[in-house]
């Protein structure tokens, strides 16, 4: 890891100040990304502006219907939140399949959406449930927030305070995880809201994005036949050696399809 | 009281530092004036080098010393040499190019050492190294080692990259064999490329004492004084007796840590140089790009059989990748730990191989967990799986059919080997049992109502281990002869140290050798201690590998231990005035056989070391005995691994249902450790069939760099392993042991396979059998199941 | 340099370090706790898990400085009092280590799988041990040294 200064934010506004103050800031949640980035000298901030000390910033609260998550929460929290588990299971399924247990007790909801690194399982959720991303300044709705692969609509010193996620009549998450990273080479947020099927896909593409013609199907009609002809375009997706764009498609709709039956049980 | 520990799951000595964090790993150790250092590696898999500019480097915070290929090139430092020399079929030697510690003028793959950075921190250290400015005219590199033979030449000495073209068997007999078959079975396959990846990453620590002008080199190896011996016989860094090679604990090795590398080699010489203490450990990134690699063989066969499925001839064709350079045994690998074991468990009378070892711009390949073994127990068991499918036979049944029977032994096989012992048969009867092979029909077809694919394969495998009888490996090209030494040496109060020229990594030495000499002298196990891994106390050994420890250094240290009983046989009689015929050894006591006198082992070994009135012509004080242990053959543990999996059509997803290992280790001293390993080498080629391959692109860059891209086996990989033991006693060393590190990765590969190409109804895939690939199959099976 | 505080196996110990030294880093080279270890770089091996708060975590993803005030607890303090920790005497007895370099970070986690009550069943077990690589044992006696590592820390307990 390259040398930089460390700085420690009690309050969200002496973070702003401090992160405008320097050359190269970098704000730190969990560092789970971050550090093992910095340990392999791909990223050399000049400044690292923690934000652990911030108070609150990793509360889970119920305001009416809409869960608020704090941006610090870490994964472990959230799956193991009641209130999580009661607002949204499939939220908590989520939390409990990133990375494996010691990354969750560290790794925050915050950190991850920021990031948005294309195979992240937080960004299907979001978009998935459509949530919105408080931040320091604004409100963002999931739909304008993430934009391409490790990019977001995120101010470069703007930071996430909350995500408040709605209530949903129905959500399923189902993931297919690279055998060796264990990140999503798939990942289907499928959920319904008063007959509207929404689904996100994470791991596919460059960012995590909506699967309109499947959405718009099974909104009209919640059943296996309804998607019987409708298919993911393969052009747009990832390719590694990990998996083909095909098959990376063939694999959203297999797990598409299976949310489907899991809702409809 | 003898016989008492033999066959025990004695609970390991070593356990305790282990799991209390009090393991001593060469990282590990903290010295006075302690620097570090960081190598500069090629960022390109084959470029010349224009020059290197160190200015910078040297004057960053910390740096003491920036050495390169330059100065290795000046020093006049030796290369790296291989140990094995393997003759082409024309007779002439196989090609060796110049391994330098450090390249100087040209680089051969990514990764390769150009320069090391000395510095006071390890952070100044890596630091510095990136300001170490090297100019590489990047060249095309080759990569592909089934085209590379007509690829651009990568060393002027070496024609079509060529290493050396190798032959082995009766090409005439075969190809009769091939024209009068009623059947020909044909196979191509690739043996997919292996990165090792020991959990704790290779490291060394030199220190040098100019006052007594000595090096004290601490590293991960699994044969220190094999390290020592080519540091100072070839690359000449020092004289031998002033190079003391300690490997501490070591955390795996599966073949890695056998070899000499540029890191450690590097590192000593810099010690020595600059009058320093140095220790470098690689980051895990090193280790991928560096570590030798294994495996990676491209492969096309042919099976005759007779219409009633005897099997006439086989013929075999392979080209092996040995990298950019010979690895310290990589000769060997492909060659006689590879084309000798081509008749398997068979009688197949025919058999004929030709192997191709060729360089390419990627890190050198050489032994990992099997070595050679299991490319060639792959290609027999699949192809013999295969045959069995094509002529409508149960596979059991065409392998029975073939056995080398029970009876029939020793049996010379048309290559090269003589296998002293076996039952083929109890082993498979007992794996189809323990596998309930009878009812897998009924399981099959309960799966295919649940929408899944179900198959079972078989993998009756064979190895040649114990490496080796000195005369046999010397004829077959190997530089050092392969016997064992191990030394008993009893302390003046009865307890006992054991030295031996073998080396620990995990495989529990320090417990079954002390059963092995507790037993044989009837002293508590409590009593033994065993040392390993210092050249600075044992004289010589070879260490550990090809399932080698307990088959010959634990012959040696029985051997030395009757030599310990015949000694104290000579001093009981001294003590109770009679003739040495008149005592014998009843362990732990030296009995008189004509009276109740006796004299207790402690009484002798105090007797040894205090008395003063030895005959000294006839007796000489002290009680401590060594042994050179040459074996008169190999070893051959065999067994047969079942494997059953259920494959997801939807998603290509392979899920082992079961597994079932049994195996004929011959004598076993601990069955707990021996099932450990067994597990253990069960994981790895499990992984090598499922999850693990290492993937160069076009330009030699390295895809599988990390964790992130290359699939360690976890835990949640795998069910319960069922393992099972059959046994026939090796006949010709003394503790009948046979050697069971490598047998699980070396049987289970082609179990998992066949499994699978059984579910996907024939339809063959290469390993590692990835999901995609496997629902790709499915895509083109006749009856698509797919839900 | 940062100062920090910490309490590291139940004593305060008061230490100098860059803002750029990870946790494990500072445990190895200033502490001496050489019974944490490292395997990789990039977060997945699991050989420097430690407790921190109480909670398994992977010490070469934590900078030093951000532990400031933290309660830890490595492999070596893991016993207290005693010879071994149950789960400890659970990875002897059940034959759940060769090499031994995975080992405190397994027992760590695996200690951690028990506290939080995760240890249920032999696929809980195999699925709670994701983050950590062992390649001597093929983890088949690993999860029966948890088996049994929990249900002597379950013992000890009530």
């Amino acid at each position: 890891m390259y040398q930089f200064n460390f700085h420690k934010a009690d309050n969200l506004s002496t973070a702003v100040e401090l992160f405008n103050a320097f050359d190269e800031p970098m704000y730190i949640a969990g560092g789970h990304t971050l550090i093992p980035t910095m340990k392999q000298r791909l990223s050399a901030p000049s400044d690292v502006i923690d934000l652990a000390k911030i108070p609150d910033l990793d509360a889970i609260t119920l305001a009416g219907d809409t869960l608020q998550i704090g941006a610090m929460a870490t994964h472990a929290k959230v799956a193991a939140s009641s209130l999580v588990q009661g607002h949204c299971s499939a939220l908590a399924t989520l939390a409990e399949g990133i990375g494996d247990r010691q990354v969750r007790h560290r790794g925050t909801i915050g950190g991850s959406l920021a990031n948005n690194d294309p195979a992240a399982d937080y960004p299907a959720a979001v978009l998935g449930l459509g949530a919105q991303i408080v931040t320091d300044r604004r409100t963002i709705t999931a739909d304008t927030f993430f934009k391409a692969m490790f990019e977001t609509t995120l101010e470069p010193d703007e930071i996430i305070q909350t995500i408040h996620f709605p209530q949903v009549d129905q959500a399923v998450y189902l993931k297919f995880p690279n055998p060796a990273s264990r990140y999503a080479m798939v990942g289907v947020m499928l959920t319904r809201t008063a007959g509207e099927a929404r689904i996100a896909i994470t791991g596919a593409a460059a960012s995590v994005f909506r699967a309109a013609a499947f959405e718009e199907a099974l909104t009209a009609d919640f059943s296996l036949p309804a998607i019987d002809a409708v298919t993911l375009p393969a052009e747009t997706l990832n390719a590694d050696m990990h998996a083909s764009a095909e098959y990376r498609a063939h694999l959203c709709k297999v797990l598409i399809k299976r949310g489907v039956n899991a809702l409809s049980s | 009281m003898s016989g008492s520990l033999i066959g025990k799951s004695v609970l390991r000595k070593e356990d305790h530092r282990f799991v209390s964090g009090k393991g001593r790993y060469t990282d590990d150790i903290q010295l006075v004036g302690l620097t570090y250092a960081a190598f500069v590696r090629s960022p390109y898999a084959r470029a010349d080098i224009k020059s290197f500019d160190v200015s910078d480097a040297l004057a960053a915070p910390g740096v003491i010393a920036v050495l390169t290929g330059e100065e290795v090139a000046k020093d006049g430092l030796g290369g790296l040499p291989c140990g094995w020399m393997i003759h082409s079929k024309d007779g002439s030697e196989m090609r060796q190019p110049h391994h330098p510690v450090l390249a100087a003028d040209r680089v051969n793959y990514l990764g390769e050492p150009v320069a090391l950075v000395i510095a006071d921190t390890q952070l100044e250290a890596k630091n510095a190294a990136e300001l170490v400015m090297v100019d590489f005219e990047p060249l095309t590199a080759v990569v592909n080692p089934a085209t590379a033979s007509q690829a651009e030449t990568l060393y002027e000495a070496v024609p079509n990259n060529l290493c050396y073209e190798w032959e082995l068997g009766d090409e005439a007999a075969t190809e009769a064999g091939l024209a009068a078959a009623a059947h020909v079975t044909t196979l191509k396959l690739t043996n997919n490329r292996l990165i090792p990846n020991a959990i704790e990453p290779r490291a060394a620590l030199a220190e040098y004492n100019s006052g007594t002008d000595e090096i004290i080199l601490h590293t991960t190896s699994q044969n220190p004084h094999l390290v020592r011996l080519i540091m100072t016989a070839f690359v000449q860094i020092a004289p031998e007796h002033k190079l003391r090679v300690i490997a501490p604990d070591v955390g795996g090795g599966f073949g890695s840590k056998i070899f000499i590398y540029s890191e450690e080699t590097a590192l000593a010489w810099a010690a020595k140089k600059l009058g320093l203490t140095i220790k470098w450990t690689a980051d895990r990134s090193e280790s991928f790009l560096t570590d030798a690699h294994g495996r990676d063989h491209v492969s096309e066969a042919q099976l005759a059989l007779s219409a009633d499925g005897e099997f006439l001839a086989l013929k075999v064709k392979t080209v092996a990748n040995m990298g950019a350079y010979l690895s310290t045994f990589a000769s060997a690998v492909p060659t006689y730990l590879y084309g000798t074991l081509l008749a398997g468990q068979y009688r197949t009378p025919a058999i004929y191989v030709e192997v191709d070892s060729v360089f390419t711009n990627t890190a050198p390949v050489d032994a990992y967990r099997g070595a050679g073994r299991p490319e060639a127990t792959y290609l027999v068991e699949r192809i013999v799986e295969k045959a069995a499918a094509e002529m409508g036979l149960d596979p059991a049944e065409l392998r029975r059919r073939n056995f080398i029977g029970r009876d029939q032994f020793p049996y010379q096989t048309p290559v090269a080997l003589e296998y002293d012992t076996g039952d083929y048969e109890a082993s498979l009867h007992k794996a189809l049992k323990m596998a309930d092979y009878n009812t897998f029909s009924a399981r099959q077809a309960e799966a295919e109502a649940r929408g899944k694919l179900r198959g079972i394969g078989l993998s009756c495998y064979i190895e040649a281990c114990g490496l080796a009888p000195s005369q046999v490996a010397g004829a077959l090209g190997a530089g050092v002869g392969l016997w064992e030494s191990g030394e008993v040496r009893v302390n003046p109060t009865g307890s006992v140290t054991v030295l031996t020229g073998s080396h620990s990594h995990g495989q529990g030495h320090e417990t079954t050798f002390a059963q092995l000499v507790a037993d044989r002298l009837g002293l508590p196990i409590e009593d033994v201690e065993v040392v390993h891994g210092d050249t600075g106390k044992l004289d010589f050994g070879l260490g550990t590998y090809g399932s080698r420890s307990l088959a010959v250094g634990g012959s040696a240290l029985s051997v030395a231990a009757d030599k310990v009983v015949e000694k104290g046989r000579k001093i009981a009689a001294h003590l109770l005035r009679t003739d040495v015929d008149n005592i014998d050894f009843d362990a732990p006591v030296f009995k008189m056989i004509d009276s109740n006198e006796s004299k207790t082992f402690q009484e002798i070994a105090f007797a040894a070391y205090v008395n003063h009135d030895y005959p000294s012509e006839e007796l000489e004080p002290g009680l401590a005995e060594k042994a050179f242990y040459d074996p008169l053959n190999f070893t051959y543990p065999a067994g047969t691994h079942i494997c059953e999996v259920e494959i997801d059509p939807d998603t290509g997803v392979v899920e082992i249902i079961q597994f079932v290992a049994v195996d004929d280790f011959g004598t076993i001293i601990n069955p707990m450790i021996v099932e450990g390993q067994v597990h253990g080498g069960l994981a790895q080629g499990i992984g090598q069939a499922l999850l693990e391959q290492a993937v160069y692109d076009d330009t030699g860059q390295l895809i599988t760099g990390s964790y992130m891209d290359y699939c360690m086996p976890r835990a949640d990989n795998f069910p319960d392993f069922k393992v099972g033991m059959t046994c026939t006693p090796c006949t010709h060393n003394p503790v009948g042991a046979k050697g069971c590190g490598e047998a699980g990765a070396i049987g289970s590969p082609p179990a998992v396979m066949n499994a699978i190409t059984q579910a996907l109804g024939g339809i063959e895939i290469d390993m590692p059998a990835t999901s995609e690939k496997v629902w790709r199959a499915v895509q083109t099976m006749p009856a698509l199941k797919t839900a | 340099m940062e100062t920090i505080e910490l309490k590291i196996n139940g004593r305060k110990r008061t230490l100098h370090c860059l803002p750029n030294a990870t946790l494990v880093e500072v445990l190895r080279d200033q502490l001496h706790l050489t019974g944490t270890h490292i395997g990789c770089d990039t977060t997945q091996c699991g050989a420097c898990t430690i407790h921190v708060d109480g909670d398994a975590v992977k010490a070469c993803t934590v900078l030093a400085v951000r532990s400031d005030g933290s309660e830890i607890t490595t492999i070596e303090g893991l016993a207290e009092n005693e010879a071994s920790h149950p789960m400890q005497k659970a990875f002897k007895a059940c034959h759940g280590l060769q090499c031994g370099f995975c080992t405190p970070g397994m027992i760590m986690s695996a200690v951690d799988l028990v506290n939080k009550g995760c240890a249920v069943d032999p696929a809980a077990i195999r699925e709670g041990l994701s983050g950590n690589i062992c390649r001597c044992t093929g983890y088949q006696n690993i999860v029966a040294a948890v088996l049994q590592g929990a249900s002597e820390m379950q013992e000890q307990s009530s």
